[in-house]
This record gives structure tokens, sequence and C-alpha cells, in this order.
């Protein structure tokens, strides 16, 4: 086995982690490559020097911090309580219904009847632009319809 | 985990004390901020909380656990990655780009000096696992400081078991010439 085949094997053979077989393969291999058997003296080593980081501590306020998040979580709700309306909302919906059975219950208020001349003013007074424009009323075909008035100039019969 | 999953809220914190300190280690050693770790580690454990009731014991608890962390550290350093680049066109820094210190192992003498070189080491150290691509990073502290196995590590980054030991390889391979400095002064 050459040296690149041994490569993938030769961390779990130096942890003793090694199947058999590769193990058996990777000792072959070491015993004629003194290049691979001074890297595997190397990782050794390295290993032994990666031991050597010191670990560091969280702070004391750690613990706190995580509650303080898991607390600042909102509830999960199933879907049994998703389904089930909130007491604020169940409040207002019943609310609203009273309220609106009451208001259809009440008998209805009698109005005050229009006075009668007001809608007939209010016409004559939207009609104004249209009565104060001559050339209008002068090229109303309706108005020489009309009959005349005895006594005017057109009414006369002729002599 | 299945005891919170039941409601156990004693059983939380009970989780939250075995795994926090594994979980801050991990995360500052990704993100080399451990204001930043600590953010992340709560955020963990606050996934972990809103999806006990979803929590199926498929794998072991600390592969699903490291996962998320995983996935929110990659996320991180990326996301800090894009800000960098974004300050480092308005200031370019003073160091020229891929400069570094010079690597300086002094000799070991016990005492004040003992703890000083130590601090140095840890520090080169640091420096070149942090330099790592995230994803081999990442494999290397799953493997060598949380001790979990090749199929768990595999499922976190979700590559085969044969990618992952080639990964693991190739990062180990990175790691040993980047400190050999400090190897062979092991040897002296």
């Amino acid at each position: 086995m050459g040296c690149a085949k041994i490569e993938n094997k030769l961390i779990a053979y130096l942890e003793l982690r090694a199947a058999p077989a590769d193990r058996r393969a990777v000792e072959q291999h070491l015993a004629e490559c003194a290049a691979c058997r001074a890297r595997a003296a190397e990782f050794r080593a390295l290993w032994g020097a990666l031991d050597e980081l010191p670990m560091i501590s969280p702070s004391p306020s750690f613990d706190a911090a995580v509650r303080a998040r898991i607390a600042a979580e909102p509830a999960r709700r199933g879907l049994w309580a998703w389904m089930m309306p909130s007491p604020r909302l169940a409040f207002a919906v019943t609310l609203l219904v009273t309220l609106a059975v009451w208001v259809s219950s009440r008998p209805p208020v009698a109005r005050p009847a229009a006075q009668p001349g007001s809608e007939a003013e209010f016409r004559m007074i939207n009609d104004l632009p249209v009565l104060e424009n001559y050339d209008v009323l002068a090229s109303f075909e309706a108005l020489s319809a009309l009959p005349s008035k005895p006594g005017t100039a057109e009414a006369q019969p002729n002599m | 985990m299945l005891d919170v999953k039941a409601g156990d809220e004693l059983s939380f914190e009970l989780l939250l004390r075995k795994y926090r300190t594994p979980l801050v280690n991990f995360l500052y050693r990704m993100v080399r901020d451990t204001a930043a770790a600590e953010d992340l580690a709560q955020e963990v454990f606050l996934r972990v909380y809103r999806a006990r009731k979803d929590y199926a014991p498929t794998a072991k608890f600390t592969t699903w656990m490291f996962r998320i962390a995983t996935n929110l550290a990659l996320n991180s350093v990326r996301d800090n990655r894009y800000r960098q680049m974004e300050i480092s066109v308005d200031q370019p820094s003073e160091t020229a780009e891929g400069e570094q210190p010079a690597l300086e192992v002094p000799d070991r003498k016990p005492g004040v000096e003992q703890q000083l070189i130590a601090r140095d080491r840890a520090a080169l150290i640091r420096r070149a696992i942090h330099a790592l691509p995230e994803k081999q990073r990442a494999a290397v502290l799953l493997h060598k400081y949380h001790g979990l196995d090749y199929d768990e590590i595999a499922r976190i980054l979700q590559c085969s078991e044969s990618a992952l030991k080639s990964l693991l390889f190739r990062a180990y391979e990175t790691l040993r010439v980047a400190l050999e400095p400090l190897l062979q002064s092991e040897k002296a």
C-alpha cells in the first residue's frame, strides 16, 4: 500500500481505532516507509502539543443569561390551544353580539316628517343657474310649445 | 434529554451544567471571541429548549447539540469574515497580508517565565487551529477536544466517514507543518 492510501487510515491507526486489516496494512507500510514513520511520530507529538490548549470557563452570568433567554420565549401553543379563542377575543365577540341584539330589539324611533316646501325649494335653488342662463331658455323648444298668454304680442291674431 | 422532552425543567438545568463548558470552549475555538462564543452557546441551549418537544433520539444528544453549535459557528464565522472584508477595504491593515510574527520558542524555565512560554505556545496553537478552513477546524475540535467518534463527526459535518478521515488528515497535516517549530523544540 502506498503513502497516499495510508493517509486516511493513519489517524485511526494512531488512535488505536483502526480495523484489524487496516492496522496490519499501516504497520506494514510504516515498516517500509521512513517518511510516513516520521510523519506518524510527528502526529503523536502534535496531539500532545494540542493538549496544551487551556480550557476557558463560561462567565458566571452564563446560566442566568440562558434562563433569561428561555423565559423571554413566547409560550408555545398546541393546535387545540390555537383553535380555542383567547379570553379577550371571546369577551369582545360576546359584547358585540349582545350590543347587536339589544340595538335590533329596540322599537324604531319615529323620525320627524320632512317639511313640505323644503324639497321644492331645494330643487329650485338647484335649477337657478339654468334659469339665469338666457341662451338656454331662448333656444329651449319646450318653452315655445307652451300656449301663449292672451294679450301678448305673439298671441295677437294677424290683422 | 428525554426527561427534558417530558417537561422536566431540572433535567434541562443538568444539561446546561454538563455541556456549557464544552460548548463554550468549542465555540470559542471556532470563532475566537469569548463574548460571541457565549452568545452562540446560549443560542444553542435556547434551540435545544425550543426543539425539546420534537426531539427524537435517533442520534446521540451530543451529536445533535454539536450539530446545532457547528452550524451556528460556521454561520457566525462566515458573517464575520464578510464584515472584516468590508472593514479591510475601508481601513487597510498596517501589516502586510499574510505576514506572521516570527515564531520564537524560548527555553523552558520554571516559574513565571514558564507560564509565559505556556501562554505563547497556547497562542500559537490557537492561531494555527484558527487558520484552518472552517470545516477542518470544526472536525479537529470535535475529534481532538471533544472525543467524538468518526460517525458522529461525519453526521455533524454532513459528510461520509471516508471524507471525514481525509478532512482530518489534511487538517492535522496542516497543523503539523504550522506547529513544526513547536514540535522541534519538544524534541530538543
